[in-house]
Formats: C-alpha cells, sequence, structure tokens
C-alpha cells in the first residue's frame, strides 16, 4: 500500500519553486548594487532614465512583471538593452523586475 | 606695523591673502596662490561630489559637494583651468571654482543629461540632453541660457542628443540617436544660433570624437556595423560611412554598457576605435579611413584611448570584464600588458605629457595612479565609488 505522502511532496516542491524566486539575502545585495550600477549606466544610478527608459514604480506601474523579466532576461532585439542570461538566472530577474515595479530599494534589506 | 610689513611677516603675499579672504568662508580653501595646471577633480558618483586632486603630489585636496545626481557626470574646464563646469545626469549645470573650491553658479536646465562642451573662445558652455532631446547654450560666465536648440527631426519627434563636441568659431556638433543624424549649431549670434542638419547618419549613433585638429568627427552607431565620418574642412561637411560590415554579418555579443568614443582614440596616423559587440579595437587609417587592423581584447571596450604622445593605447571594458585595462602598444599594434587595478573600471585619464594614467575602480572605492612607462603603481587614493577623472590640461584641447 502506498504511504499518504504525496500531497506533502506536492506541497513542498510548490514552496521548492517560490523559494528559488526569492535570491538568498547575500545575493539580493549584490543584485540591488548590480542593478544601481550597471543597469544605472543606462537607466541611470537613480533608475530615472538614460539612454534607456526610466525603471521607477511610476514608470513601470502597468507593466506586467512577467514581461519585464523576460526583457531582462532576454533583452530587446534592435535597441541597446541586452539580455542578461550570461549573467542572471531567470529566477533572478524575475525578482529584479518585481522590485522594480514596487520601488527599487536603495540598498538590500 | 604697516600692512606690507604684516604681511612678509606672515609669509603671504596680497595675492595669497585675496584666497584668504574666501578660506575665512570655506575652511577647504586653499591657502596660498596655486596654479590650475596640474589640478583635475574625481567624480565622487554616489556622494554628488567632486575630489580636486593634484596630479603633481598625486593628492586629494578637498572636497566639493551639493552637485546632485553625478551618475555618468562629465567636465569640461574654463580656459584658465580654475573653473569646472560640471554636467550631472539629473539636469544640474553647476560652475565650481578649483581655487576657491565654491560653486559659484548652479542651473537645473533639464530632466536628464548626458554631458556637455565649451567653446574654443571660452565664453558659451553647451549641455546636451536626453529629456527634453536637444541641446542648450549656457553664458559661460553667468550659467544664463542663451538658446536652447531642441533636436526635433521631420517627423516632429525629439531625439536623445549624443556625442557633443565644440568646433572653431563658437560652433557645436552633436548627433540625434533617435533620428540618426548629425547637426551643426553655429552660435555666432547666441540669440539665434544657425544649424545644419546632416541626415542619414546611420542608425543609432550613441556617441562621438573630434580629432585633436578638429578636422573630422566620428559617430559610433549602435544599430548598424559601421561609423558616420565627417571631414568639418570640407566645403559643406557630408556624412561618409567607414567601416562598414566589421561585424562581417557574425551574430552580436550582448553590449552591457555602450562604449564610449570621446577621449584620445588617435595615435600617430591611425584611429584605434571601439568594435560595437565584438571584444575587438579597431584599427583605421585617417589617411584611407579603411580598416588596417583590429586587436583582441579582453571583452566589449568601453573607453579606448591613446596616450597623449600616441605611444600607447589603453582599453576599459564593460561589466564582467570591468576590472581588467589592456595596454596596446601602437608600434606593435598588440596588448603588450594586462592591468587588475580594482573592480568596477570606469575611467582613465593621462597626465598632460603621458608620464602617468589614472585609473577610477568604483567598486574598491579608489583611484590608482600608474606609471605608462613600467607600469608600477605610482599611488593609490581612497576616493567613494570614483568615477570620471577630469584634469584641467582639457582646458587646451579641442573635442573635450
Ligand atoms: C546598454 C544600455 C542598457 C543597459 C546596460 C540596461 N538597459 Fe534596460 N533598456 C535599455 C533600453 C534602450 C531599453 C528600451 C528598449 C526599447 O526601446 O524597447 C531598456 C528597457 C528595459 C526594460 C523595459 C522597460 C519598459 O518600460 O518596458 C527593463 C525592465 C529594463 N530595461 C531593465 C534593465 C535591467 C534590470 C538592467 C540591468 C540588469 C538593464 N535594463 C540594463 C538599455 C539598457
Amino acid at each position: 500500500m502506498a504511504p499518504p505522502v504525496f500531497p506533502l511532496l506536492l506541497a513542498l516542491s510548490a514552496a521548492g519553486v517560490a523559494a528559488a524566486q526569492e535570491p538568498p539575502t547575500w545575493r539580493r545585495a549584490e543584485l540591488v548594487s548590480q542593478v544601481r550600477n550597471d543597469c544605472g549606466s543606462c537607466h541611470g544610478m537613480r533608475l530615472t532614465g538614460g539612454l534607456g527608459p526610466p525603471l521607477t514604480r511610476e514608470a513601470l506601474a502597468d507593466k506586467p512583471v512577467p514581461s519585464l523579466a523576460a526583457t531582462i532576461y532576454h533583452g530587446r532585439a534592435g535597441t541597446p538593452m541586452p539580455g542578461w542570461r550570461s549573467l542572471l538566472s531567470e529566477a533572478e530577474a524575475h525578482w529584479i523586475a518585481e522590485q522594480l515595479v514596487s520601488g527599487f530599494p536603495e540598498t538590500a534589506k | 606695523m604697516r600692512r606690507r610689513e604684516l604681511l612678509a611677516w606672515l609669509g603671504l603675499s596680497p595675492a595669497a591673502l585675496l584666497l584668504g579672504g574666501h578660506a575665512g568662508a570655506n575652511a577647504n580653501a586653499a591657502a596660498k596662490p596655486i596654479g590650475t595646471g596640474d589640478l583635475g577633480v574625481v567624480v565622487e558618483r554616489a556622494r554628488g561630489a567632486l575630489a580636486l586632486v593634484n596630479t603633481s603630489t598625486r593628492s586629494v585636496l578637498a572636497e566639493i559637494g551639493g552637485l546632485g545626481d553625478l551618475s555618468h557626470a562629465s567636465v569640461v574646464f574654463s580656459r584658465d583651468g580654475a573653473v569646472a563646469y560640471v554636467f550631472g545626469r539629473d539636469g544640474g549645470l553647476s560652475k565650481v571654482n578649483l581655487l576657491t573650491r565654491q560653486i559659484e553658479a548652479r542651473v537645473m536646465q533639464a530632466g536628464n543629461s548626458i554631458g556637455g562642451a565649451i567653446s574654443a573662445d571660452g565664453t558659451l558652455v553647451a549641455a546636451q540632453n536626453y529629456t527634453p532631446g536637444g541641446i542648450k547654450v549656457f553664458d559661460a560666465g553667468t550659467l544664463a541660457q542663451l538658446a536652447d536648440i531642441p533636436a526635433r527631426d521631420e517627423r516632429g519627434g525629439l531625439s536623445r542628443v549624443v556625442g557633443l563636441a565644440d568646433l572653431p568659431g563658437r560652433r557645436f556638433i552633436f548627433s540625434l540617436f533617435d533620428a540618426g543624424q548629425i547637426w551643426i549649431a553655429d552660435l555666432s549670434d547666441s540669440g539665434n544660433p544657425q544649424i545644419t542638419k546632416l541626415v542619414d547618419a546611420g542608425r543609432q549613433p550613441y556617441d562621438a570624437l573630434l580629432t585633436s585638429d578638429g578636422r573630422y568627427y566620428i559617430a559610433g552607431l549602435f544599430g548598424e556595423d559601421g561609423l558616420a565620418l565627417v571631414d568639418l574642412w570640407d566645403e559643406s561637411p557630408r556624412i561618409r560611412r567607414i567601416l562598414s560590415g566589421y561585424g562581417r554579418g557574425e551574430q552580436p555579443l550582448p553590449v552591457f554598457k555602450m562604449p564610449h568614443l570621446r577621449g584620445w582614440a588617435v595615435a600617430g596616423r591611425h584611429a584605434y576605435l571601439p568594435a560595437i559587440g565584438r571584444h575587438e579595437v579597431l584599427v583605421v587609417d585617417t589617411a584611407s579611413w579603411l580598416e588596417v587592423d583590429r586587436i583582441p581584447v579582453a571583452g566589449q571596450p568601453v573607453f579606448v584611448m591613446a596616450r597623449p604622445d600616441g605611444r600607447q593605447v589603453w582599453v576599459n571594458f564593460a561589466v564582467p570584464d570591468y576590472d581588467r585595462v589592456q595596454v596596446i602598444d601602437t608600434v606593435s599594434r598588440r596588448v603588450v600588458r594586462s592591468l587588475s587595478p580594482g573592480k568596477a573600471v570606469l575611467h582613465m585619464e593621462f597626465t598632460p605629457r603621458s608620464e602617468a594614467v589614472w585609473i577610477s575602480a568604483r567598486d574598491a572605492n579608489h583611484v590608482v595612479v600608474i606609471d605608462t612607462l613600467n607600469f608600477r603603481v605610482l599611488a593609490e587614493l581612497d576616493i567613494d565609488a570614483p568615477s570620471g577623472v577630469f584634469f584641467t590640461s582639457r582646458a587646451t584641447r579641442m573635442g573635450l
């Protein structure tokens, strides 16, 4: 008789996916400074725009997170927005997009 | 004691006393008169401040703050080398006196700015802006606005402006990123600027340089393989495409930071230019404007700068290769040295006679001074998140 563990396993793996979206604290600190500095060369250190558009909460208000995450991960062909997949994981791109739409932190919490 | 005797006793000249007067107002100010030839500034990006430096003693003299958002800030100098005009990302334009160490004037001139230039006669300062796209021209003395030149193309849209440089005769040249054009503004009559438009410069010019003789203006193109060249000594200057198809149709690598062209890229008869989306420096003969060589380097080049005497070309890179600097020997046209001056190298500036280079490493919070003959470290200055390094010797050069 099969032991009744399947629901528990499913619940665990779902939690696993959610956790994968949330980089560990040390990595979050790196990502925050990377966005302010390296994305900042085109979007501005305060993310108020430059060669790239502003990435402030107001500017991104009606943009869906998954599409912003895809822009970060894959870039946009024909524009200077590069794809960051050699330097970021998909989950990290998603986390950055989430932070951007809710107002990007000054420093990592 | 008479005044003169008192001064002599104090070891002060009347001129020094003049500066001393400012010292009362600002405890940082210089105690005795100094020349400006070996002064410079380093942008402290995050603090909105400049570190005032001396290139002979290789030291920081003072910090001058209150300059706003200085990410991507750039600086030009008055003819006497005593005043730095600082262009901030937030559209702030500040006039900073390096001798009194005070901000003499400051205006918010745009929403988003990318740099500026000063006219050959030192009377006009121009700022190039992303928002609103265009250039604005100011009185160099008061920073009163004299002209507003929106970069509006035939379709009515405003273009972001890049690659602004001064030309002889109170003229400025600049490129329109969105419209793909190059414009020349003549401000002989500053209230009534005359614009010459060169259209079809190519897709997305991202920055440009003026050769030190003021003859050639070269704009790099992001949207296509090649560069746009204008011979300004022509009766009626026009666009000529050079190095078309240098990518040979191969898939470009991602460009994590746009290269900067402004600076010294010409060594002897050759121009050294960053390729876009390729880890190469392109070498072009300035007589024929044909490619003569390409030099493989460690990453996407950002600054490709010739030492003032032209004997070497130094290259830094975009993330993730931005902890490195490579040195190209211009005789053998090969990389002869790879250096690691610290994490996130953002800029390099040579002393006027070429003997040393100052390299800013943002994440290392220092500027390293390196001997260009033997590559020894001469000094390491603690400066908070340093980006641009600008020496007053720029005051005497066209296009800087
Ligand atoms: C070399 C310049 C450059 C760099 C570096 C850069 N971007 Fe961009 N980015 C752009 C440009 C240009 C666009 C606009 C593309 C277009 O025209 O659709 C853009 C668009 C975007 C968008 C979409 C905004 C919108 O309103 O749809 C996001 C999100 C974004 N960038 C995030 C980032 C992040 C995060 C980084 C750093 C990991 C980064 N960018 C680094 C140039 C850059």
